[in-house]
């Protein structure tokens, strides 16, 4: 016997006219009357006539574009004439907001004529949602315009044909011989930029090590101390900022009497750094495949020939993703460097003695000084940042695009090499190695 | 070499039992061992110790105030008299508005990542959370000073018009009926700074929702379809109950970013002493500025002073991420979770 399901539900809209082509052929079934104990069914009340088109779960069609057009048209004119005509409301806050309101009821209004109660509150639901990742990317859109454009005067002269002009200056001179009130043809913060790329790479030549192998102890380790470590690490990852510079101010400047300098800031971004590499780092290894464990293991490798020949290769892309955010984070960050390395106007590439200046201690004490000059360097200070960042996140983005054990064609080519010499250095060796062997498709070096 | 050596299966073993498995290492891999176990260690040790100096250095104006360090409002240790209450008290002020600000958006645009947005359209978003996440608090405090704060005393000036009757949004000395009132009542506030510090916030809990929520079994959200649910109906069914650990773990780790948060609530407040919940009011504080702002011209005994306020930040950041990471550990979806 055949059963009737209320057949207007579909998970997906992509096989939307096969399912119509199956109802059209499907006929009406008529329950026979029960004669033994069996299941009950409800009897179904066919609607006459042609049967309803199935609802549309996901997707949009010209309608609701079309639609969605007209109501933003209406909606702005209808906010226009609030503000302009009917209310004394002012203000671009408020006149978004209103927008917004009139946006959510006309599209709720709208959805009501073609669609009955759960599906209009969906539709609403949808477009609130929409509308937070938008506002999401409007902020932050409008943080790296506005910081790009603050710092304009101060990065560029002006225009060149239609390429915009560098001041040289702003970017190969520091700020010794410069006053809040000279031009800005003089004076730049390449004093800053040295002081964070020494800062960070001394950072990184500390936590990457650490870290990584941290990161394999939780993975790798049976015992139960893996787990606190774990616990700690992640309880570390929102550790203020400027307790970590408290806490090297309190060890390496206080007690143990070396004065301040770029090494003692590098450290402690090191110790802002390190539980937030740790933890990324723990979640890439964590998803490598266990049966490429499993299979190194049967290949008879110990436990680090399978974490150095087979784990860390396969999370490689990954790892490297996690290291670049971590110093993403770490590179912006200003409070521990203004306690531990403190702001000085020269230039200092020696991490061992005197003040060193880092570019988000730069714009932080520029933007301070009441002369809109020093505001612009200041600013000018906070496009560079902002520019390393995002240099930073697109390598990541494109390094981390893959997911793990995935190579790219050159890591395959390379593979494939390695592998044919391999195998010529184990035919090499003599009869004992048959090429069966050689197939054998591990990357065990001798 | 790593041998597993099963144990033979003997006729007076009890069947049972399982088996022991007895693992023999080689030397390579007990040094494998000993490194790894090491850096775990290391990175214990260092994590204490930050705890235990603070503590040590801390000690010495702890004795001598006491308790009084719980309640005073003030803070000038060269007279003696320095307590925490006033600044700690700004201090979760700001997290709670950045929180309150952050929270909606946050869940919003993860449940739209996770189960709106079209796949090309995802991993774009995710990675632009991803750079709000890693743009500098520096960059944030410009931004927020400069551009936000003018925008933000025009909501501040409207809420304290029509809700001044609430006692948070009551403004000292500010007249709403005067068109030519001073905006300065409202600058400098508690709420500018939520404001700026919710953009901190926001995507650091939106990055542990969205992992949550991309957890949900496909069988339950096809069954959630399958009885006739809509897509909204869904998420209320089946993603936001599965998800619950995970949002009440991000957002707490979300306030334990925002207690933090330095130089950002630096640049935007002017600091205050007292007791008041009036957060559109001028004037703000938070343990983490008082520190970058006293540091440099404290005498040794208000040094001693600002490593307690730090170690009241440390303790109180310490307890909100613990509870979060247990939150998201006890939740269905927390066991390989991120967080």
């Amino acid at each position: 016997m055949s059963t009737t399901f209320p057949d207007d539900l579909q998970t997906d809209a992509d096989d939307e006219r096969g399912a119509r082509g199956a109802r059209a052929s499907a006929p009406a079934v008529e329950v026979p009357p029960p004669s033994a104990p069996r299941t009950f069914l409800p009897r179904t009340r066919e609607p006459a006539g042609p049967p309803p088109a199935p609802r549309r779960i996901s997707g949009w069609s010209r309608r609701d574009a079309l639609t969605l057009a007209g109501i933003t048209v209406s909606s702005l004119c209808t906010t226009l004439l609030l503000f302009g005509r009917l209310t004394p409301l002012s203000g671009a806050f408020g006149f978004v907001l209103t927008f917004f309101v009139v946006f959510v009821v006309s599209w709720a209004v709208m959805s009501s004529f073609t669609e009955n109660g759960p599906a209009i509150v969906d539709r609403t639901m949808t477009v609130l949602l929409a509308a937070a990742a938008v506002l999401a990317l409007f902020a932050l859109g409008s943080v790296i315009v506005f910081v790009f454009f603050r710092a304009w005067s101060a990065m560029f002269s002006g225009w060149f044909l239609f390429v915009p002009k560098p001041r040289s200056n702003f970017f190969t001179q520091d700020l010794s011989t410069t006053g809040p009130l000279d031009p800005l043809d003089k004076g730049g913060v390449f004093h800053a930029i040295m002081g964070t790329l020494i800062q960070t790479s001394l950072a990184l030549v500390f936590t990457v090590p650490l870290a990584l192998t941290c990161a394999v102890f939780l993975n790798e380790s049976r015992s139960r101390a893996a787990g606190f470590v774990r616990t700690i690490v992640t309880a570390m990852t929102a550790l203020p900022s400027i307790v970590a510079g408290l806490f090297i101010f309190a060890t390496w400047i206080l007690v143990l009497g070396f004065e301040r300098s770029g090494l003692a800031a590098s450290i402690s971004i090191s110790i802002m750094m390190m539980p937030i590499i740790i933890r990324s780092a723990d979640v890439v290894l964590r998803l490598v495949p266990g049966s490429l464990r499993e299979a190194a293991a049967a290949l008879g490798a110990p436990q680090w020939r399978t974490v150095w020949h087979v784990v860390l290769p396969t999370a490689r892309s990954g790892l490297t993703t996690s290291v670049i955010l971590g110093v993403a984070r770490g590179i912006g960050e200003t409070a521990p460097v203004l306690l531990t390395a403190g702001y000085t106007a020269t230039l200092n590439v020696n991490p061992f003695s005197n003040a060193m200046v880092s570019l988000p201690l730069a714009a932080f004490k520029l933007v301070s000084s009441p002369q809109p000059n020093q505001i612009a360097r200041g600013f000018g200070a906070a496009a560079v940042l902002m520019v390393l960042v995002l240099v930073l996140f697109t390598i990541a983005r494109i390094l981390g695009g893959r997911p793990a054990g995935r190579l790219s064609k050159r890591q395959v080519r390379r593979r494939a090499a390695q592998s044919l010499v391999d195998l010529e250095r184990i035919e090499s060796r003599g009869g004992r190695a048959s090429s069966t062997v050689a197939t054998a498709p591990t990357e065990v070096r001798s | 070499m790593a041998t597993i050596t099963p144990q033979r299966f003997d006729a007076d073993t009890d069947a049972s039992e399982p088996r022991d498995l007895t693992i023999r290492k080689g030397p390579s891999d007990r040094l494998f061992d000993g490194i790894t176990s090491a850096s775990g260690l290391l990175v214990l040790v260092i994590m204490g110790a930050v705890g235990l100096f603070l503590t040590l250095e801390a000690l010495q104006s702890l004795e001598a105030v006491g308790v009084s360090f719980l309640t005073e409002t003030s803070w000038e240790p060269d007279r003696g008299q320095f307590g925490i209450a006033s600044v700690l008290l700004f201090t979760v002020l700001i997290a709670l508005v950045a929180v309150a600000i952050a929270l909606p958006v946050s869940v919003a645009t993860a449940l739209f990542i996770a189960e709106v947005a079209p796949t090309w359209l995802r991993s774009w978003l995710i990675s632009l959370v991803d750079l709000m996440a890693a743009v500098p608090s520096v960059v944030y405090g410009l931004w927020g000073l400069y551009l936000m704060q003018g925008q933000v005393i025009g909501l501040s000036r409207w809420l304290n018009t029509w809700f001044g009757w609430l006692p948070f949004f009551s403004v000292d000395g500010a007249d709403p009926s005067s068109p030519l009132a001073s905006a300065t009542v409202y600058t400098a506030s508690t709420f500018v700074a939520g404001v700026v510090v919710a953009m901190m916030v926001m995507p650091i809990q939106c990055v542990v929702m969205r992992e949550v929520f991309s957890q949900v079994p496909p069988g339950e959200r096809e069954g959630a379809f399958a009885l006739g649910s809509t897509r909204w109906g869904m998420m209320r069914v089946v993603t936001l109950p599965f998800g619950r650990g995970g949002m009440i773990g991000g957002t707490m780790l979300g306030l334990g970013r925002a207690l933090g948060e330095t130089i950002a609530v630096l640049l935007i407040i002017s600091p205050r002493f007292d007791i008041n919940f009036h957060i559109l009011e001028a004037g703000s504080n938070s343990v983490s500025a008082l520190i970058a702002s006293r540091y440099a011209e404290s005498s040794e005994f208000g040094l001693s002073a600002l490593f307690a306020a730090g170690l009241a930040l440390f303790a109180v950041t310490l307890v909100v991420n613990f509870t979060a990471s247990w939150f998201v550990a006890r939740s269905r979806s927390g066991a390989s979770s991120e967080a």
